[in-house]
C-alpha cells in the first residue's frame, strides 16, 4: 500500500551537493523543503576517521563509497550495433551514494570553464568555419555565458574555500596564476596549496619551454577558512587518501564540511535517507509533476506531494529519472530527434609517465587529490587548431594524487605483467617516477547517448540505464596531439624514459578514467536541443528543474565541479528571485 | 640533473619531523624495530602455516606456488608466501568478496566484447573451486602436483592460462588468471589486517608508509627520502596489529 504524505513546498532527489546547496538556499527563504537520499547519513565523525579510512582495498578497490551497483548498475554498448550488458563492476566511473553524494569522494580539483566552452559551437564556427568538424559532432552553446556565471564561480568557490592563484583577475594578467584563464571578480580564497616534487619538476620543465605553469586549484585547504555560511574547515595534511575516500580531517571541501550543519539546523528542511525514489508523479496532463514516489530501506512505498521537484543526483541517474518518468522526449540516434539522453559525454583521459634516476626521491604518497601543477597551453582553445581536424584540449600536469600501492605501481612499458622482472620493476620505480595527467574534452556526437535498458532491471524492478558510447575520432586526434606535448615536457623534465599513453578506442568499462559523465539532459535555447532551458528548468514541465553535469551540452577541458557549483547557484539565483513568486515557464518555448 | 644527485648530503625526513601528538602515541620512532627483529616478531606471533577456510589441501598447495611464482621472493624481500598472500586469498574468497560483494548478479549472462567487462555467473568463490578442480585435475592425471614442477615449468604454465584458450569446466583460463594476478596483487599491497602484506613488508619493499597520514611538514622538502617505518590501520601504540592476521575482519 502506498502511504501518500504532507504534501511540502520542494521535494530534492539527492542530498549532495547540488541538493544540499539547493535545501540550504530554500530552506533559509522560508520554503518547506524535502530531501530524500538513497543512501545513508554519514559525517567527518564518525564515520570517516582514521585510521580505518585508510584502507586501500576497501575503498580503492571494494570501492565502498560507491553507488551499489549489485541492485543499480547500468549497462553499457561502444555502438548500437551491439547488445549491451551490464557493468557488473564499477571500473571507469564511479559514482557516489550517501549524504554529500559523489562530492564526498572527489579530489578538490576545482577549475572554471572558459568562457569559449560556453559558446562553443558559435565560436567554433566563427574561428574555424562551419566545415570544420568531424559529420557526427553535435556539440552546441549552452544558452548561458561565461559572464552570468562568473558571479556564481565565485560564490561557489568562496562557500568551498578553494585553494589557488587567480591569473586573471578582471581582466589584469596575474603573476603565478593561469593566464588562460577568463576573467575573475577576485582572487581565491586561500592561496594554492604547497608544491609537490613532482609539481616542482613539472613547473621548470614547463617553463623551460615556454607554457605557463600554475598551481591546481584545490579544495583541499591550503590553510584554515571559514566559509560565508560560518562553517570551519582545517588545512589539509597531505595524506594521500583523497579520491574514492572521505577526508578526515575536515580539509576537503564536501556537503559535510562547508554546507550540512547549517542545512540540517534549519527547521524548514527534512532529511530522509535510505530513499530510492522510483519516479517523478505527473498530473494528467504530463505537464505539472504532483511529487515523487520512493521506497524507504523496509521496502515501503511512499509518495511525497511537492509543488517543486528538483532532481540533483549523479548526472546519469538525472537523466535515468526523466526517462523513467516520462519527462521529455527520449533521444533516438537513428533519426536525431528526441532529447533525453542525447549527448552524453565524458572525458578524453591520456597520460604520461616519466622514470628518473634513483637518486631523485619523488614520495607519491604525499599528496592532496589536487595539489599538482599543471598548463593550459594546450586546453580548450587555447592554442590554434587549424589544420589539426580536431577541437578541444586538455590540461597537461604532474597533478598525481597519491602512492597508494595497489593501484599506484608504475613500471616501463615492456614490463612483464608478473614474475621477478615486474617485481624488480615496481621496487625500483614506485619512488622516482613522475605521472601527468593529460585531462580532455569530449565532445558530444550523434551515437553516444543514453537510454534506457530493454532487458537489464535494478532491484526494483525498474529498467536500467543503458549507455551507448565510443571514442569520437575528433576527441582521439586531440588525444594524441597532446600527449605528444606532455612527452616533450617529460623529455625536458630529465627524466630517464618517458612513456606517453594517448587515450585510445575503444572505450572500456574495465579501466578507471574518470567519473566525469555529462550530458543526457543538456540546457539550452532550443527545446529541440535541448532538456532544460537556460535556468536548468524543464520544457515539457516547468515545475521540475534538473541540476546536474547531465545539464552539460558536451565536457570541456576539465574537471566539470565547479562548474556544476556555478550552475547550481544560477539556477537557485532564478528559483528565488522569479520562480517561486511566479511559477511557470522562465523561457517561453 | 645535479641538483638532485646529492644523496649522499641529503637528510632524511621521517626523523626530524616533529611528531603530532597522535603519533607519539601510536608509533615508536623509525629507528627502534630493525627489519630483523620485526621478522623475529612475526615469526613468533604468527603459525607455520596459514589456516585455510576456503581452499582445501589441493587448492592450497597450487595457490601457494602459483602466487610465490607471479610475485616471487627476491633480493628485495619476500614474495607472495613469505606476505601472505595465500591466506589473504583464502579470507577474500570465503568471505563477502567471494560470495559476489559488489558484483552486479542478474542474468541473462552472455558473453560479451572485451570493453564490457567480466560477464559470466561465477562468484569469485565458484570461479576459484570450478578453476581449480580443473587444474589439479590435470596435474593429477600427469602425476606430479603443480609444486614439484621447475620454477620454469611452472612459469611456462601459468603463461598458457594467461594466453587463454584453456577451459577449466567453463572458467576461460585467462579469466582465472587475471583474478588470481590481480587478487595477489591486492594481497601483496593491502593493509596487514586482511591477511597479506604480512608485518608490511610490501610496504618496506616500495617505501609506502601505509596508513600514515601527515605529511604537511614533508611534502614541501623536495626529493628528500621518507624514512618512517609504515603504519597499518589495526596497529596499537605498541605497533602490534590487533586483528589476528589470520582472520581478518572482512570475514
Amino acid at each position: 500500500m502506498v502511504q501518500r504524505l504532507k504534501e511540502v513546498d520542494v521535494v530534492i532527489v539527492g542530498v549532495g551537493m547540488v541538493g544540499s546547496i539547493v535545501a540550504k538556499e530554500l530552506a533559509a527563504a522560508g520554503y518547506k523543503v524535502v530531501g530524500l537520499e538513497r543512501g545513508e547519513a554519514r559525517f567527518t565523525v564518525p564515520e570517516f576517521q582514521s585510521p580505518a579510512v585508510h584502507d586501500e582495498l576497501r575503498f580503492d578497490i571494494r570501492k565502498a563509497l560507491m553507488q551499489d551497483n549489485t541492485r543499480e548498475p547500468v549497462t553499457f554498448r561502444n555502438a548500437s550495433s551491439e547488445t549491451a550488458l551490464p557493468v557488473r563492476r564499477w571500473e571507469s566511473f564511479l559514482p557516489g551514494t550517501g549524504l554529500g553524494g559523489s562530492m564526498v569522494h572527489w579530489n578538490g580539483q576545482t577549475y572554471r570553464f572558459q568562457a569559449n566552452d560556453f559558446e562553443l559551437a558559435t565560436r567554433t564556427k566563427e574561428r574555424y568555419g562551419k566545415n570544420f568538424l568531424d559529420k557526427d559532432v553535435t556539440i552546441q552553446d549552452w544558452g548561458v555565458t561565461y559572464a552570468e556565471l562568473e558571479p556564481h564561480y565565485d560564490r561557489f568557490e568562496y562557500l568551498l574555500g578553494t585553494s589557488g592563484k587567480a591569473g586573471n583577475i578582471k581582466g589584469e594578467i596575474q603573476p603565478g596564476g593561469d593566464p588562460h584563464e577568463s576573467p575573475r571578480s577576485r582572487e581565491y580564497p586561500t592561496p594554492p596549496q604547497k608544491e609537490h616534487f613532482q609539481g616542482a619538476l613539472f613547473r621548470k620543465a614547463a617553463t623551460s619551454l615556454g607554457y605557463h605553469p600554475f598551481p591546481q586549484p584545490s579544495s583541499n585547504l591550503s590553510q584554515p577558512y571559514t566559509n560565508p555560511e560560518g562553517v570551519k574547515l582545517n588545512a589539509c595534511v597531505f595524506c594521500g587518501f583523497c579520491e574514492r575516500y572521505a577526508c578526515e580531517h575536515y580539509a576537503k571541501s564536501t556537503p559535510q564540511t562547508v554546507i550540512l550543519p547549517v542545512l540540517l539546523a534549519n527547521s524548514n528542511f527534512e532529511l530522509r535517507t535510505g530513499c530510492q525514489v522510483q519516479r517523478i508523479n505527473l498530473d494528467s496532463s504530463k505537464k505539472k509533476a504532483t511529487g515523487v514516489t520512493y521506497i524507504d530501506t523496509a521496502g515501503r512505498e511512499f509518495e511525497q506531494p511537492a509543488s517543486l521537484v528538483i532532481t540533483a543526483s549523479f548526472a546519469l541517474n538525472n537523466v535515468r529519472m526523466l526517462l523513467l518518468s516520462g519527462i521529455g522526449k527520449p533521444y533516438n540516434p537513428q533519426s536525431g530527434t528526441g532529447v533525453v539522453g542525447r549527448n552524453y559525454a565524458y572525458q578524453t583521459m591520456s597520460s604520461v609517465a616519466a622514470f628518473f634516476d634513483q637518486d631523485v626521491i619523488i614520495n607519491p604518497f604525499m599528496a592532496s587529490g589536487a595539489s599538482g601543477t599543471l598548463i593550459n597551453d594546450f586546453a580548450g582553445d587555447n592554442f590554434d587548431h587549424s589544420g589539426l581536424g580536431f577541437i578541444g584540449g586538455a590540461f597537461i600536469g604532474a597533478v598525481n594524487t597519491n602512492g597508494r600501492p595497489i593501484q599506484y605501481h608504475p613500471v616501463p612499458p615492456g614490463t612483464p605483467a608478473w614474475g621477478q622482472g615486474w617485481k624488480e620493476a615496481v621496487v625500483k620505480h614506485y619512488n622516482h617516477t613522475v605521472m601527468f595527467s593529460l585531462h580532455g574534452s569530449s565532445v558530444s556526437t550523434r551515437q553516444n547517448y543514453l537510454d534506457l535498458d530493454p532487458t537489464y532491471r535494478d532491484a526494483w524492478g525498474q529498467p536500467l540505464l543503458r549507455m551507448t558510447f565510443d571514442f569520437p575520432q575528433n576527441d582521439l586526434k586531440m588525444a594524441a596531439y597532446v600527449t605528444a606535448k606532455g612527452v616533450e615536457i617529460g623529455k625536458a623534465m630529465g627524466a630517464k624514459l618517458v612513456a606517453g599513453a594517448p587515450r585510445k578506442a575503444p572505450y572500456t568499462t574495465t579501466v578507471y578514467q574518470t567519473t566525469h559523465n555529462t550530458g543526457g539532459t543538456v540546457m539550452g535555447n532550443d527545446p529541440r536541443t535541448s532538456v532544460v532551458n537556460r535556468y536548468l528548468q524543464s520544457w515539457d514541465v516547468p515545475n521540475v528543474f534538473v541540476i546536474g553535469a547531465s545539464a552539460y551540452p558536451q565536457n570541456a577541458s576539465w574537471n566539470p565541479t565547479d562548474t556544476l557549483g556555478a550552475l547550481t547557484y544560477w539556477a537557485i539565483d532564478a528559483l528565488k528571485n522569479r520562480y517561486l513568486k511566479n511559477p511557470g515557464r522562465l523561457v517561453s518555448a | 640533473m645535479d641538483k638532485f644527485s646529492r644523496r649522499k648530503f641529503v637528510a632524511t625526513i621521517g626523523a626530524a619531523t616533529v611528531a603530532p601528538a597522535s603519533a607519539l602515541l601510536k608509533a615508536a620512532p623509525a629507528e627502534a624495530v630493525a627489519p630483523q627483529q620485526m621478522a623475529q616478531r612475526g615469526s613468533a606471533t604468527l603459525p607455520a602455516k596459514p589456516l585455510y577456510l576456503f581452499f582445501n589441501l589441493a587448492e592450497a598447495a597450487f595457490i601457494e606456488s602459483a602466487c610465490e611464482r607471479l610475485i616471487p621472493a627476491d633480493e628485495s624481500g619476500p614474495g607472495a608466501l613469505g606476505a601472505g598472500v595465500p591466506n589473504y586469498l583464502d579470507k577474500q574468497l570465503g568471505g563477502a568478496w567471494g560470495s559476489g560483494e559488489r558484483l552486479y548478479r542478474s542474468g541473462p549472462w552472455q558473453s560479451g566484447s572485451p570493453s564490457q567487462g567480466y560477464q559470466l555467473p561465477f562468484t569469485p568463490a565458484e570461479l576459484f573451486h570450478v578453476a581449480l578442480r580443473a587444474v589439479n585435475r590435470n596435474f593429477e592425471s600427469q602425476g606430479a602436483a603443480f609444486g614439484t614442477l621447475s620454477a620454469e615449468a611452472q612459469d611456462a604454465y601459468l603463461k598458457t592460462l594467461e594466453a587463454g584458450g584453456v577451459d577449466l569446466d567453463g572458467v576461460p583460463s585467462a579469466v582465472f588468471f587475471d583474478m588470481l594476478l590481480r587478487m595477489s596483487i591486492e594481497g601483496f599491497f593491502s593493509d596487514p589486517v586482511y591477511g597479506g602484506n604480512r608485518d608490511m613488508v610490501a610496504w618496506r619493499m616500495i617505501g609506502f608508509p601505509g596508513a600514515y597520514a601527515d605529511y604537511y611538514e614533508a611534502i614541501d622538502r623536495h626529493g628528500e627520502k621518507f624514512a618512517r617505518e609504515p603504519m597499518s590501520i589495526g596497529e596499537d601504540a605498541l605497533r602490534h596489529v590487533h586483528i589476528d592476521p589470520n582472520i581478518p575482519a572482512s570475514l
